[in-house]
């Protein structure tokens, strides 16, 4: 059988593998190549992190991602650019039915954000570095070496600001992530597995991999006989020999998302009759979880506390989302749902469901959770404000929010669905008419219906309904990036300078 | 109950009146490739029996595809398809949308060959024009657009009366609930701000033949079986053999046909789809492809039409059409949800039924015993469906803002209005819907 130390974790950028939780403090640079020579030679000798374990765990890293204009700013040829996804290429704000699609629309337009609104401002590079508390000047020093400044034009540093493992908002974040099947034990045959299971096929984070379909995702394979700088390069398992420029690189989708923290309190507070219960009640049933973190679905296995399952539970046992709201924030973005409705017993069975029957009228109305996962890797900015302290009239206004990263194989089938047909969808699951509680932008559907309102189901009966929710969440930018492998990093650094072509 | 029907009227866009064609076709819209209801051509808003209508001019994309079977592409002219789901029979509708429209209709069809300008008997050519799909898909049989939009204001009707109530009444209890709300429906319909129209009767004919249908293709089948068996089991291992051998065509749409069809998509709350393509040549494959289509009918027409095609709950009208002498087919679909989910419940949740089918076209991802693999080599399939499919020009859905989904809790609703619950765990749940 083959051990975890097998996988080529020495080529993986280590974000991929781990959170960098105890690396608090955290600098995200926008920056743009002015001199692409110098840029590559830069690259050559950056130390970016892999995800090779350390013994003892280290105090900084660093890590690297490109958007499509970095990559051709720094010469990679446009037939490599084209093996890379549409989503990609065009860019989160580059096409206006994909804005539309995210619910980047209204006050989430890309015309007034902060960065990567429109084409011009799509930033070239983005580096994340981590450091202990303390840290990051020193490191920053470090890893900007001589030629970083000639290189590079820094557009603009991202705001962010460690407050404990907690949003904003004041829920603990990062508690559920899928766990990447590295040594692919785990079939993706939905003969032998039709529940859910948060055990996820390699390449639905990282390219080169076979994905849950047992495919591999398309990306930029080379002919090194036709490009012998390619020759670094891992081969495509799925087609030797050519060279695999997207092993082991995943794409990166960051986003800049403000919450308006007062807001969200003293809108609940308000709902809440000032009762400090029922406003959290309120908050928890929108998120889906308690400030605590302890999921809302009811007990599963006898004699286990709710708290003890942090992230092994379904929705199973809720179908009616009595417990955790249909709507609510988790519940949309994770459903945790199988391939079939329920778990069949026996072919009969199994072909029945196939068939479609034997469903009530709201059964089986959301995809099959494995193919829409994504690995979150974000990071907040602002000051934190209790939410005790956000219910006061004066509570201190600040800029406050997420810088929400993801890695996916597959931008449109994970996170670009994720966002459109389970957080923004007004009809998820058959809901009535309302979008994420927390995330969703408020503009009503095209009959003129509002949709800003929250239901959470009542087994006594009717629902109960929030109504009149204010947006909480505005994205300020945003973009698409890939996060090369460490030897695609090398043939990078490697193309000639006259390949070298101007951002076109 | 009023049983729904289709129409497609189909006819060849005459030489050098495309362009014209399409800009006459896009000022009915008031969003790209969205039809505004009052329209000055034919303002859709005013038949009460249209559930959705159409147009496109089916181009054929994808023609130089088969000549990776060695085969030479067919010509094909630009073609305009003006495509309706209707309640009741289309003679009826015709003679409607004449009296309304006789001036818009004209001024479209006059771009079409075979169409001779003002003396144009339309409703015979119409008539002549209109083809038959060889299957159809109706969300729920015998649900009419009125039907649809009384019970959405009976839905919004309650919901904001019950939200005021709930409180004062008590959520618990339930009998006096429901009490309230029924005696609420009685003084709204007398108001006359609620109307519940009870349904139609069934017309006898449509009875008749829809039973003769539902017991004569089993009987049919049954009687040929023996015969059926011995074909099934030479076509079977000669689909075997064409599997292997069809050529796999591996092929990424252009990101500006991508952008055209996108930018029609996600204005609200359903989409429409279009798909045109080659039947891959050859008798085999055209018999299964028949065959397969004449069982979906039957499935679609006596099994699958209250509310869910297989595991698929998001898809109002569907039909499978042959055009250009069974060379070719197109498929035309009104979904819910975004397109991306629309290929997830394909892939996902049918494929079976989808390889089955499009096994038979060409540029299908290769399949294995017909319904294995196919869909599920996901970028071959979503490059391909994408790749045949083609813009439309006008779409109108008569109900905005409404899902299949929420139609049948609609309809759930009215039921609990006008059925009692026989205990408070039925009422619970009536409760719940609202
Ligand atoms: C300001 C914006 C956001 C806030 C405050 C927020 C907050 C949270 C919180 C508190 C959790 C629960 C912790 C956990 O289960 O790990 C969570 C989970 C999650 N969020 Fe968000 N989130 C935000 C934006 C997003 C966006 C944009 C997406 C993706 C489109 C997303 C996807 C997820 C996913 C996939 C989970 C895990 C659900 C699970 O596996 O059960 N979130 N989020």
């Amino acid at each position: 059988m083959k051990e975890s130390s097998d996988f080529e974790f020495d080529d993986l950028q280590g974000l991929l593998r781990f959170g960098y939780g105890k690396l608090t403090d955290t600098s995200f640079l926008l920056l743009n190549i002015v001199n692409a020579d110098l840029a590559k030679k830069w690259l050559e000798t950056a130390p970016i992190s892999s995800a090779l374990t350390q013994d003892p765990p280290p105090e900084t890293a660093l890590q690297i991602a490109f958007s499509v204009e970095g990559l051709r700013a720094l010469g990679l040829e446009e037939s490599v650019v084209e093996g890379f996804s549409d989503e990609f290429i065009v860019g989160m704000a580059g096409d206006e039915s994909r804005s539309r699609r995210l619910g980047d629309v209204g006050s989430n337009a890309p015309q007034q954000w902060k960065w990567g609104g429109h084409a011009a401002q799509v930033p070239h590079v983005l580096l994340l570095l981590y450091a202990t508390k303390g840290g990051l000047d020193a490191w920053q020093k470090t890893i900007e070496g001589e030629h970083f400044s000639n290189a590079f034009e820094l557009l603009q540093e991202l705001p962010t600001l460690y407050i404990g493992d907690i949003e904003p908002f004041g829920f603990p974040d990062s508690i559920s992530q899928p766990t990447v099947d590295w040594m692919q034990r785990q079939s993706t045959d939905t003969h032998e597995r039709d529940r859910y299971s948060n055990l996820l096929a390699p390449g639905e984070i990282v390219l080169g991999y076979r994905n849950e379909y047992g495919q591999y995702t398309a990306r930029p394979l080379i002919d090194p006989r036709k490009d012998k700088f390619a020759t670094v390069l891992p081969g495509a398992e799925d087609d030797l020999p050519l060279k695999d420029f997207g092993r082991n690189g995943t794409y990166l989708v960051l986003r800049q998302l403000s919450q308006d923290v007062p807001g969200f309190w003293q809108f609940l507070d308000q709902v809440a009759d000032h009762i400090p219960e029922k406003r959290e009640q309120l908050a928890a049933a929108m998120v889906g979880r308690e400030l605590d973190g302890t999921p809302l679905v009811p007990a599963h296995i006898p004699g286990i506390s709710r708290k003890e399952y942090e992230n092994d539970f379904t929705y199973d046992q809720d179908p009616k989302g009595n417990y955790c709201p249909l709507g609510a924030h988790v519940r949309r973005s994770n459903p945790r749902t199988g391939d079939l409705p329920t778990s069949a017993c026996g072919p009969v069975d199994r072909l029945i469901k196939i068939l479609g029957f034997g469903q009530r009228p709201d059964e089986d109305l959301i995809a099959s959770s494995r193919f829409h996962r994504l690995l979150r890797r974000g990071r907040t900015y602002g000051p934190a404000l209790a939410p005790k302290d956000a219910i006061e009239r004066h509570a201190p206004v600040a800029e406050r929010g997420i810088q929400f990263i993801c890695l996916v194989g597959n931008i449109s089938r994970q996170f670009e669905f994720v966002q459109n047909a389970w957080t923004m969808n007004s009809k998820f699951d058959g809901v009535q008419d309302e979008k994420d509680p927390m995330l969703g932008n408020r503009e009503p559907l095209m009959s003129g219906e509002s949709t800003d309102h929250f239901n959470s189901p009542d087994p006594a009966g009717p629902m109960r309904t929030t109504c009149h929710l204010p947006q909480f969440v505005t994205t300020l930018g945003g973009g698409y990036f890939f996060m090369p492998g460490l030897r695609a990093l090398k043939y990078i650094s490697a193309l000639p300078a006259n390949r070298t072509g101007s951002p076109s | 109950m009023t049983p729904q029907s289709s129409f497609m009227i189909v006819a060849a866009v005459r030489d050098g009146q495309l362009k014209d064609l399409h800009a006459l076709l896009a000022s009915m819209n008031n969003l790209p490739g969205h039809a505004d209801p009052n329209n000055k051509l034919i303002p859709f808003g005013k038949f009460d029996r249209l559930h959705f209508a159409r147009f496109v001019i089916i181009e054929a994309r994808t023609a130089q595809e088969i000549r990776a079977f060695g085969v030479t592409p067919r010509p094909w002219q630009p073609t305009l398809a003006f495509l309706g789901d209707i309640d009741g029979d289309m003679q009826t509708f015709f003679l409607e949308l004449i009296e309304r429209a006789e001036p818009g209709l004209k001024k479209v069809f006059s771009h079409c060959e075979g169409f001779s300008g003002e003396n144009q008997d339309l409703l015979g050519w119409m008539k002549a024009n209109n083809i038959n799909a060889s299957a159809t898909y109706v969300n729920w049989i015998g649900r009419t657009v009125r039907q649809i939009h009384e019970e959405a204001a009976l839905h919004r009707s309650l919901s904001t009366y019950l939200q005021k109530t709930a409180d004062d009444v008590g959520r618990e209890n339930v009998r006096a609930l429901r009490q309230k709300l029924l005696s609420y429906v009685e003084m709204e319909k007398y108001k006359g701000r609620l109307t519940l129209t009870p349904p139609e009767p069934t017309p006898p004919e449509w009875k008749m033949r829809n039973l003769l249908h539902m017991i004569g293709i089993p009987l049919i089948l049954l009687l040929l079986s023996p015969l059926l068996l011995v074909i099934a089991l030479i076509f079977a291992l000669r689909l075997r053999m064409l599997e292997r051998s069809d050529p796999e065509l591996f092929i990424r749409p252009s990101r500006e046909h991508l952008a055209e069809l996108t930018v029609q998509e996600d204005r609200d709350v359903s989409n429409q789809y279009s798909v045109f393509g080659d039947v891959k040549p050859g008798v085999v494959r055209l018999l299964t492809f028949k065959f397969v289509l004449l069982v979906t009918d039957y499935f679609a027409r006596h099994i699958y039409n209250h509310g869910f095609l297989a595991r698929i709950k998001t898809i109002h009208f569907a039909r499978w059409v042959f055009m250009d002498n069974n060379h070719r087919v197109f498929f035309a679909s009104n979904y819910d949800g975004s397109h991306e989910s629309y290929m997830d419940d394909f892939i996902n949740k049918v494929g079976w039924g989808l390889n089955l089918t499009f096994t038979n076209g060409v540029g299908y991802p290769t399949t294995r015993w017909i319904i294995k693999e196919g869909a599920n080599r996901e970028h071959a399939f979503k490059y391909t469906q994408r790749r045949h499919q083609i813009p439309t020009e006008v779409w109108y859905k008569a109900y905005p803002g409404l899902t299949a989904v929420d139609l049948a809790r609609n309809s759930r609703i009215r039921q609990g209005v006008e059925i009692r619950q026989s205990n408070d765990a039925e009422i619970r749940e009536w409760l719940s819907l609202i």
